[in-house]
């Protein structure tokens, strides 16, 4: 079917269209440079927007993961001027991640509380945690070799890149053929019915936390990483940016479909609008404000989309009303 | 609700309490006005709805099996609220499947059966056994009944099975080759029944085995594991996941055993898939198409396929051909007889009673919670399974 790839269509096409424009307008945009910028401050945020993805596609919502991030961040740098080596570092970001990730999946899939209310307790308490442990200042200095994850350049562009490039490749395939990838849509699309089909709803809902748990905790990897210092406000708001990006991306906000893919065109999307504001010389109080519109667009779209479709369906009588 | 007194836009609380006041007068019954109704006896919040009703000075007043939650003693005090209505001029229409209320409560009956009405009368000009005739009708032999075939040993067997507050000490076997059906009016405890086996909602206490071996069913995964199947009541909601093509449909109950490495092998879906549409004529002939595109009966042949595909030893089928048409319907029948000549046992829940007779070696019926009686093939009539599920006779 066409509609499959409806969604990545449109955006590939504006965002194409906003690159051309941009390109031929502005000197500098279409170079090298420039497009490694985009492309490396998109990294991060496509890296958890994935993992934000798989959590929406089984019919959930994480809202914690700006303050998962700073606690990782956090945690990072501080082991990190204690002397461990880098390495470590990375490895206690991504187990910790995971962890807080598996606490929000325990409490959403096994003690039956909505995710949203979780997760808003865990953004609130992570937040509040990192507040009274570094009282509001910054962690720094960090030592030389904290930054070679953000800034090493390989083959013309930075490690972060590569890496959501990873990410976003490897959990296409693991949400399109995979067994656990097709659990996922069926719990997102229908849990009463993936449950009676055999399907263990819980455990599947358990680790898309813990996966978008681990995620975080690579993103902020490659976030932190780049900066010569890391901040308590470190991650404010990221939760709207991701849920954003995903739902432009054209996955259904109530779960069951939508693609990596369409995140990751909906994060450069994102990126893309805020550094042609930069180039086009307006205000940047007007990210939000555009990062909103272009929700309603999205949504308006679907539902749109919907109506047309089920109109056509009855009309042609394929669907017998009951 | 929906006229309150109001002054200013403001609720008008004194007025209310009076209002309350004055119809619990006129149904002789007391309440605390203050208690959430949620925390209420079913009885009094039935009273409640009442109350509620005379409120909007309702002429007429239809209920809809309203005795179903309520007990013996409940159902007592509220025949005196309806004769006490009715003293006060309200027509009422009372909608019920025990024949018994009838004979208490109305002046009139009137039976009604797929849409028609069959009968109109004074109720002291009818006995029970002229309402059940109407009640049931004839027997349409569009149907395909069973063939015969061998039974063998038991391969499900469910002791004192108890589910408070629907199900109670039901016990039953069904054995290789053999389909059971499982009659009773709706909220008789089938569909209960049928979900405390494959462990959607697990019983409180009773015994299930499977070839002979008590087995503990937690959750639908494990009841398959075990061999069971289950065919849900709402096929839309609970059969079917509808944006998922067929393919997809077909294989989710099995995907497990057809991934590698974790990896689902879309040429083994495929081969699934095809093999499971030509077996059940489903059409259109394509695992791509959404199941939400597919007639019902379509639709009910995808999750009847969906359990083929695990091999099941025990299908428990909730009404498996209602609301389909009449071929699928058919087809379905022939397949359940394919499927009891191989050996499979099945459990049929149905209300329709020329399906229960045709289909099946033995109709179990229940009754409030209990299975009341059971009647083997030849000596089951659509009167007596009427009879023993409407309370009036137990076997």
């Amino acid at each position: 079917m066409l509609g499959r790839y409806n969604r990545e269509m449109t955006i590939a096409v504006v965002l194409g269209a906003l690159v051309v424009y941009l390109g031929l307008t502005q000197e500098t945009f279409l170079n090298p440079q420039t497009i490694a910028n985009v492309l490396t401050n998109a990294a991060y945020v496509a890296v958890i927007s994935v993992g934000m993805t798989l959590v929406i596609l089984a019919g959930q919502l994480d809202i914690s993961v700006g303050s998962m991030l700073a606690v990782c961040g956090l945690t990072a740098g501080a082991l990190a001027r204690a002397g461990i080596p880098m390495p470590l570092v990375v490895l206690t970001s991504l187990l910790l991640g995971f962890a807080m990730g598996a606490l929000n999946g325990s409490l959403v899939a096994y003690l039956g509380i909505p995710s949203i209310i979780v997760t808003l307790a865990m953004l609130t308490i992570l937040r509040g945690i990192v507040l009274w442990w570094t009282k509001g200042y910054w962690i720094m200095p960090l030592p030389p070799e904290w930054k070679f994850l953000g800034t090493t350049v390989v083959l013309g562009l930075p490690l972060p890149v590569w890496i959501s490039w990873g990410v976003v490749l490897l959990s296409a395939l693991l949400v399109s053929n995979t067994l656990f990838g097709r659990w996922i849509y069926a719990v997102g699309s229908n849990a009463k019915a993936a449950a009676l089909a055999g399907i263990d709803v819980p455990r599947v809902t358990f680790w898309v936390f813990a996966l978008n748990g681990f995620l975080v905790g690579l993103g902020t990897m490659i976030h932190v990483t780049r900066f010569s210092q890391v901040q308590t406000q470190e991650g404010l708001g990221l939760e709207f940016l991701a849920i954003t990006a995903v739902v432009v991306g054209g996955t259904n906000i109530f779960g069951g479909s939508g693609t990596v893919l369409g995140t990751y065109l909906g994060v450069l999307l994102i990126v893309v609008t805020s550094s042609a504001l930069t180039f086009l010389g307006i205000p940047a109080t007007w990210d939000q404000a555009i990062r909103g519109a272009f929700i309603l667009f999205a949504v308006s779209m679907d539902i749109l989309r919907m109506h047309v479709q089920g109109r056509r369906r009855f009309v042609t009588g394929l669907r017998t009303p009951e | 609700m929906g006229r309150q007194p109001h002054r200013f836009g403001l609720l008008h609380w004194r007025r209310m309490r009076e209002e309350a006041h004055r119809v619990l007068e006129i149904l002789q019954v007391s309440l605390d006005l203050d208690i959430p109704a949620g925390h209420l006896s079913a009885a009094q919040q039935q009273i409640v709805e009442i109350a509620r009703a005379l409120l909007q000075e309702a002429r007429v007043l239809i209920m809809d099996e309203p005795t179903a939650p309520l007990t013996q003693r409940d159902v007592h005090i509220l025949f005196q609220i309806v004769r006490q209505l009715k003293s006060r001029g309200v027509g009422i229409i009372y909608i019920s499947h025990r024949l018994e209320e009838v004979f208490e409560v109305a002046d009139r009956v009137t039976v009604l059966r797929d849409g028609y009405r069959i009968l109109t009368a004074d109720v002291s000009s009818v006995t029970r056994e002229d309402l059940i005739r109407a009640m049931v009708g004839r027997v349409l032999d569009t149907l395909f009944p069973k063939e015969p075939s061998g039974i063998g040993p038991p391969v499900l067997e469910v002791r004192n099975l108890t589910k408070l507050p629907v199900l109670r000490d039901v016990s039953f076997t069904v054995h290789r080759g053999e389909i059971v059906g499982l009659g009773g009016l709706v909220g008789s405890g089938r569909t209960t029944l049928a979900q405390a086996v494959f462990g959607v909602s697990p019983p409180d206490s009773g015994d299930i085995l499977v070839d002979g071996a008590r087995v503990t069913i937690r959750s639908p995964a494990e009841a398959a594991r075990l061999g069971l199947a289950y065919i849900p009541e709402d096929r839309q909601q609970h059969g079917l996941v509808l944006p998922f093509p067929v393919g997809e449909n077909l294989s989710l109950a099995i995907l497990h055993r057809i991934a590698r490495w974790g990896f689902v092998q879309p040429d083994e879906e495929e081969f699934l898939a095809k093999g499971l549409i030509a077996q059940l004529d489903i059409r259109p002939p394509s695992s791509r198409i959404a199941a939400s595109a597919l007639s019902g009966g379509n639709q009910q042949k995808v999750v009847v396929g969906k359990w083929l595909a695990t091999k099941p030893k025990v299908l428990l089928m909730d009404e498996p051909t209602r609301g389909i048409d009449v071929g699928a319907k058919a087809e379905i029948h022939r397949l359940m007889s394919a499927l009891a000549r191989e050996g499979m046992g099945i459990l049929l829940i149905s209300s329709e009673l020329p399906e229960l007779l045709g289909m099946c070696d033995r109709i179990l019926v229940m009754h409030r919670g209990r299975i009341v009686g059971s009647l083997v093939r030849g000596e089951a009539t659509q009167e007596r399974v009427m009879a023993l599920a409407t309370g009036i006779v137990s076997v």
